[in-house]
């Protein structure tokens, strides 16, 4: 689509380019980049939500608060629901995993903003934490009767090992889903977004045709923003919920 | 794939897949998560949790004093039905009391007005009867005294002592018819 030699020159990647914040072509593992200022803003958003929207501790909530409740409860329900209600005690580190993959979504939506989940090494450091996590408490709480995970005894007794082997490649290729789902959903939308755009600074008087088109794309970006934040935890309670008990 | 036109056109191709940023991205991932966590796990989370707990208690508690004050208004209810039903059955006795005694004074009263009415009719007739009588006696004299004048105005003798006799028998005839 993009090939130069058109009257469109749209690069629909760039968005995504890590750049020093301060000049400079290096990035270095510690430099300050626009990951680092997005990822800052998330940290404020969260603060925002949390911190300073429950700061009255008011019996009767103000709209801020109610915000901070629900977010709250709705995280905390999907724990107790997916997982169970012995995985609250994890209830922290999902609410952290949610509300990092939430705004880091929607501030993604900001024009001329950077997403930061729409980078696979993002996505698949928290997928992988996740997944390691999950089954080295598997481990640690059964022991080797984790492994029943894959041995479905409900199964017919000579389709357990296919069924056991086919367990086994669902299970290994869970982060790899988990982060590229994300990753992906996030990239494709501001991709695209950003192609519509481009065609409405090069197709002249029909301009408000691909303005129409973003504009509808946008609301959908949101939807998904939510939703893929919505899918990353909840595919993390599941997988909690397999580790805390393993058997079918 | 788009990807690799982009990567003829652009030079860079997928910003993803650039492993130099990797360890950047990690870095700064591990800081923010670290840092959010902190913030939820020490500040947000504790007062929210807090917070719900004490609404919950709050909500319980008041719920419990509704059902308690809810009970003492039926209990007052019932109280004062009975007082209302004790007032009513007294008001009736009442009523019921006064109407007997006035019963009473009036059945006193009827029988005193009827004696006297009685009484009354009786002395009316004894007049009547004496007026009767000494009407009945004037008619005679009229009569003795108006046969003698008619007599007398006819020149005739009146023998006083016959025409007195006829005169009273026929008073006593006409009384008789």
């Amino acid at each position: 689509m993009a090939d130069g030699t058109s009257g469109f020159n749209i690069k629909p990647m760039d968005q995504f380019t890590v750049k020093p914040l301060f000049g400079g072509d290096v990035v270095h593992w510690y430099t300050p980049t626009n990951v680092t200022l997005w990822m800052a803003l998330t940290v404020l958003a969260v603060t925002a939500l949390m911190v300073w929207g429950s700061r009255g501790r008011a019996l009767v909530p103000t709209r801020g608060q109610s915000l901070a409740e629900m977010t709250y409860g709705f995280i905390y329900k999907m724990v107790e629901d997916v997982a169970g209600r012995d995985a609250v005690r994890f209830f922290p580190y999902i609410m952290t995993i949610f509300v990092f993959v939430f705004f880091a979504n929607v501030l993604g939506l900001i024009p001329f903003a950077f997403t930061t989940t729409s980078h696979i090494a993002v996505t698949a450091v928290l997928a992988l934490a996740v997944f390691l996590t999950v089954t080295a408490l598997g481990f640690i709480l059964h022991g080797a009767s984790f492994l029943k995970l894959f041995w479905v005894s409900s199964a017919p007794l000579p389709l357990r090992p296919v069924l056991a082997l086919i367990e086994v490649i669902s299970y290994f290729v869970r982060p790899v889903s988990h982060s590229i789902r994300l990753a992906g959903a996030m990239m494709a939308g501001h991709a695209v977004a950003k192609v519509f755009a481009g065609f409405a600074a090069g197709v002249g008087a029909a301009f408000f045709v691909p303005i129409l088109a973003v504009t509808a794309l946008y609301a959908l970006e949101l939807l998904v923003a939510v939703i893929q934040a919505y899918v990353f935890t909840i595919l993390t309670c599941v997988y909690l919920k397999d580790a805390l008990h393993p058997a079918h | 794939m788009d990807t690799d036109a982009n990567a003829a056109a652009n030079g860079p191709g997928m910003p993803q897949l650039d492993f130099a940023t990797f360890p950047n991205q990690i870095f700064w991932l591990v800081v923010t998560v670290v840092i959010i966590y902190l913030i939820l796990s020490r500040v947000a989370l504790p007062r929210i949790g807090a917070v719900l707990a004490e609404r919950r208690g709050t909500i319980t508690n008041d719920i419990a004093r509704a059902e308690e004050l809810k009970l003492k208004a039926e209990a007052a209810a019932a109280a004062h039905d009975k007082a209302l039903a004790d007032a009513r059955a007294e008001a009736s006795k009442i009523v019921e009391k006064a109407k007997a005694e006035m019963q009473a004074e009036l059945d006193v009263a009827l029988q005193k007005a009827d004696a006297e009415i009685a009484a009354r009719t009786a002395e009316s007739e004894a007049r009547i009867a004496e007026i009767r009588a000494s009407a009945a006696e004037a008619v005679e004299v009229v009569a003795k005294d108006t046969v003698h004048e008619l007599l007398g105005a006819l020149g005739q003798k009146s023998d006083g002592r016959s025409v007195n006799a006829a005169v009273s028998a026929r008073i006593k005839q006409g009384d008789a018819a």
